[in-house]
């Protein structure tokens, strides 16, 4: 089923039951955060829920793990440094 | 057989603040502990420098002696351990406590009345003050007074900090010593005996916190210092939105509290690295280590009454410790006249961080000989209202 | 529903579980923080896959399938997918009791349920180890497991030209994964050496039953030929000692290393890879073992007698956080953790068989103490609040502790939001002296993040 999510104001076709890790890395996109200390790109590491680099903001809640949630329809979701807004 | 002036037992704040002010004053001084430095007590608590939670009394007096320590101490730390040594975090920034109820409220005003009398800056703050200070606290503040002598620090790096000061002034610390017993010549405690060796002394003093009345039961001495145990949850990291110390009004009553129950009240406060601190329960239950679902989420209710947007916030960490609590709330400092040779900095429940350095002068200038700034009495071991638990 | 037996994990070890309690007639509520069942051994996409991905991607899917059909269609197994548990209060002599919230991942309005259940199977499975090397936060470096999910369950090849290194049979079928979604794997690279890996596997055939050896030797020679037909090099003894890259990464450094795992010098050779994919092996995940007081063995796995027993009464513990042994292993744990969960005996013996397996593998491809060598003063070894091997070091020197509790208050390492799980093991292994109070990275007893506001209600349920 295809479904539709804004990404960083970008209003995305996604599929049912993908992640949003699984959205943004489909796209291309290898890196969605920055760290708070050093300012260095993060994105996917262990894939498995428990290494918490790949967070992004959905649907204004932060700290999200984008491999472990799945996109819903109309879900917005905000990549970026959660410390930095 | 190692042999020092002073041995210390238990390197946390109490013993670290202690070790370092009497290497200052020129006693040899060896620091033991049974596990690590800093890995009890001190390590797992929030880092509370605060007069805003004490009554008029000796305890107050400690906390201003203490307090005007801490800003000494750490406006020379970084010069003297050097640029490696990781910040204290010390942070004189002030505490507001809150009360959102029309009890709450008089009992605050009352009691902060008392306060101000003593001589404690006690500001009484209106709502739209409360707001200013604090931009997303509750709007239901029923009445807010605000301190700004409570300060903070980390609690677990300012005593290691303590510690490696002391070091520079000739102290040893010997990690992963039990202390089993007393060595007694002639009426005197003249040492330790431990898992690794006797360790002679001059003086021996117990600042092994919650573990105290065990050390001192092994020198054949009853302490009353109880564990009481408190638990402190911790957020993810987030832009800065707390900027004080918060409490609701309840938390003084939490500390001064006889109860064996469990009881929470918030203080919430930002540290630097961008988490939010959340404290404190207290229970009485012995050296029960579990944390429980019903105490973490206690503590998310009340700090929720504080600030609302919490709510979204994520707790990532639990951590839970041993206050050494002594059942008239004060901490027992100075010789032990029951055994010559023996002394006690301990009993300092959730306060041992902020009073660690005050009862280091007190100790300091008992030992030798010279009159302490503020009264010693009160805290003396012998004092009546212990006498039914230490006689018998 | 009354709950007899609980069962926490469903990979293939809770899997086995629930249904070896469902046939001793338990009443059984299985419990997965996924939405899908089967763990990360059977991960699949959340609308099932094709036949050709199923064939390609899953090994042993038979036994899924027909776990997972026995399991959803008895009215006396209750599945709830999207819980996670968050935290368990221990008691004296029973089970503790289990607090999940079910709902989206990290979501923020989830339901809370609350269980207190006669007996519980803990089958929490396990997340990969990964070594600290100069570059490995870069984007573009991840854990095999990472690409080996984001193939089984999105259908998304991590890179265009995968390198996959690291040790264990487990670099193989990712790298089979990754070919199969369309990726170029440049390589694989093992740390241990034929000759370790020989050692390892060859001596005493008589313990392992031929059907068992036959089963592995089938499995991994698959993937070895898969690798073969599409000329990918396999090379032992070597390791990823850099990614290079300012963004993400762009290229890597291989070398050879010595039995201890330390480099040799002069051996280094560079990689163009846009991605790279490392494990050395398995970390237990035992939070919720810990809070519930589960002792623990000497390598941080959860210790368990001949029938999955725990040291806490009623509580049981199957597959991989007992010990790392793989799925067969994990299903037949499963099988007697649920059985004597449900009050019946037997299924040792299987038990012992498997895990001759499971020690062979360890010897074969245990992380080897060179690894350190790897590590430069610049080389972040928590990632979450970015501290490098030399802070910790620096911290170290200053402070002088002997505690690891002491220590990660004053480098923060494992302090930040994953609280260790990444670099509890990596810190441990890094100090001079074995720690006073070892073991205390792995304690969190808030089991992963949740909302404050989540926790603050009162449970509505709570479920005996």
């Amino acid at each position: 089923m295809k479904i539709s999510v804004t990404v960083d104001g970008e209003r995305l076709g996604a599929v049912a039951g993908q992640t949003v890790a699984g959205l943004l890395m489909s796209r291309g996109r290898v890196s969605w955060r920055t760290t708070s200390r050093t300012g260095r790109p993060r994105g996917l590491f262990c894939g498995i829920g428990v290494c918490f680099d790949c967070l992004v903001t959905v649907n204004g809640l932060s700290d999200v793990r984008a491999c472990q949630r799945r996109v819903a329809d109309g879900d917005v979701v905000e990549t970026g440094a959660v410390d930095e807004r | 057989m190692e042999s020092s002036d002073v041995v210390i037992v238990g390197a946390g704040i109490v013993g670290a603040a202690v070790a370092r002010r009497l290497a200052l004053g020129g006693f040899r001084v060896t620091v033991l502990d049974r596990g690590a430095s800093a890995g009890g007590t001190s390590s797992s608590g929030e880092g509370n420098l605060l007069v805003s939670d004490k009554g008029p009394g000796a305890e107050l007096d400690l906390a201003v002696l203490s307090g005007r320590r801490w800003a000494e101490f750490a406006a020379e730390l970084p010069a003297e351990l050097g640029p490696g040594f990781p910040d204290i975090e010390f942070e004189a920034k002030g505490g507001l406590v809150v009360a959102t109820t029309a009890t709450g409220a008089d009992a605050l005003l009352a009691f902060a009345d008392t306060q101000r009398s003593a001589g404690v800056d006690a500001r009484p703050v209106t709502a739209a003050e409360a707001a200013e200070l604090e931009p997303d606290l509750t709007p239901r503040v029923a009445a807010a007074v605000f301190y700004p002598d409570d300060a903070q620090v980390q609690p677990s790096v300012a005593t290691e900090a303590l510690l490696a000061s002391a070091r520079r002034h000739g102290a040893r610390l010997r990690q992963g010593v039990t202390v089993l017993g007393g060595v007694v010549s002639g009426g005197r405690l003249v040492g330790v005996d431990t898992t690794a060796g006797r360790f002679g002394a001059e003086h021996t003093v117990v600042a092994a916190g919650p573990w105290s009345a065990e050390v001192a039961g092994n020198f054949g001495v009853r302490l009353p210092v109880l564990p009481r145990r408190g638990t402190v949850v911790v957020t993810t990291r987030m832009p800065r939105r707390i900027r004080h110390k918060v409490y609701d009004a309840d938390y003084v009553g939490a500390v001064e509290s006889e109860l064996a129950a469990l009881q929470t009240s918030s203080v919430v406060e930002s540290t630097a690295a961008g988490t939010v601190l959340i404290g404190s329960s207290r229970e009485r239950r012995g050296f029960d280590e579990r944390i429980e679902a019903a105490v973490v989420g206690e503590l998310a209710a009340k700090a929720l009454i504080l600030f609302p947007f919490l709510a979204d916030v994520p707790v990532m960490r639990a951590y839970g410790g041993f206050r050494p609590f002594v059942p008239d709330h004060l901490p027992v400092i100075g010789p032990d006249p029951r055994l010559p040779g023996l002394w006690h900095a301990t009993g300092h429940e959730g306060a041992g961080i902020g009073l660690s350095v005050g009862t280091a002068e007190l100790i300091g200038a008992l030992m030798t000989g010279v009159e302490p700034e503020i009264p010693a009495a009160p805290f003396a071991v012998t004092r009546e209202s212990l006498r039914k638990v230490t006689t018998g | 529903m009354s709950v007899d037996v609980l069962v926490i994990g469903a990979g293939p070890a809770g899997l086995a579980a629930a249904r070896a309690a469902r046939r001793a007639g338990a009443r059984v509520v299985l419990l997965d923080s996924s939405d899908v069942l089967g763990g990360q051994f059977w991960r699949q996409p959340l609308a099932g896959g094709s036949d050709a991905d199923i064939r390609a991607l899953q090994h042993k899917w038979d036994r899924f399938v027909a776990l997972r059909r026995v399991l959803t269609d008895d009215p006396d197994c209750e599945i709830v997918t999207g819980a996670q548990v968050w935290a368990v209060d221990r008691r004296d002599d029973a089970p503790p009791v289990v607090h999940a919230l079910v709902g989206p991942a990290d979501g923020g309005d989830r339901r809370r349920r609350v269980f207190v259940p006669r007996a519980l199977v803990l089958a929490t499975g396990a997340h990969e180890r990964t070594l600290p090397f100069p570059g490995w936060d870069l984007p573009g470096v991840y854990t095999a497991g990472a690409a080996q999910a984001m193939a089984k369950g999105e259908g998304v090849a991590v890179g265009k030209r995968v390198l996959v290194a690291g040790t264990g049979p487990f670099l193989l079928p990712v790298a089979a994964s990754l070919l199969h979604v369309g990726a170029t794997v440049v390589g694989v690279v093992e740390a241990s050496s034929w000759r370790r890996i020989a050692r390892g596997w060859v001596p005493r055939p008589h313990e392992l039953r031929p059907k068992d050896l036959m089963s592995k030797s089938a499995e991994l020679g698959g993937y070895v030929r898969a690798l073969a037909a599409r000329r990918v090099p396999y090379r032992t003894g070597a390791a990823v000692l850099a990614a290079h890259g300012d963004s993400r990464v762009t290229a890597v450094t291989v070398a050879r290393i010595a039995d201890d795992w330390t480099p040799r010098q002069g051996t280094e050779q560079r990689v163009e890879a846009d991605a790279v994919c490392v494990s050395h092996g398995f970390v237990p995940r035992t939070e919720i073992a810990i809070s519930a007081g589960c002792a623990l063995a000497a390598d941080g796995s959860v210790r368990v007698d001949e029938e999955q027993r725990t040291s806490v009464p009623g509580v049981y513990a199957a597959g991989e956080i007992t010990g790392i042994g793989g799925a067969d292993l994990a299903l037949a744990e499963g099988e007697a953790a649920g059985r004597a969960a449900a009050g019946r005996a037997g299924g040792a013996a299987e038990v012992a068989r498997h895990r001759a397996f499971a020690d062979r593998m360890h010897s074969a491809h245990g992380i080897r103490p060179g690894w350190k060598a790897w590590v430069g003063d610049d080389t972040i070894v928590c990632r979450c609040e970015e501290v490098t091997a030399g802070q910790l070091r620096t911290v170290l020197a200053a402070t002088e502790t002997r505690g690891l509790r002491s220590l990660k208050l004053s480098s923060r390492a494992g302090l930040g939001i994953c609280q260790g799980r990444i670099c509890g093991r990596n810190v441990e292994d890094l100090l001079p002296d074995a720690p006073l109070d070892p073991g205390r990275t792995a304690n969190r007893p808030i089991v992963v993040p949740v909302r404050l506001g989540e926790i603050a209600a009162p449970p509505v349920e709570r479920e005996v």
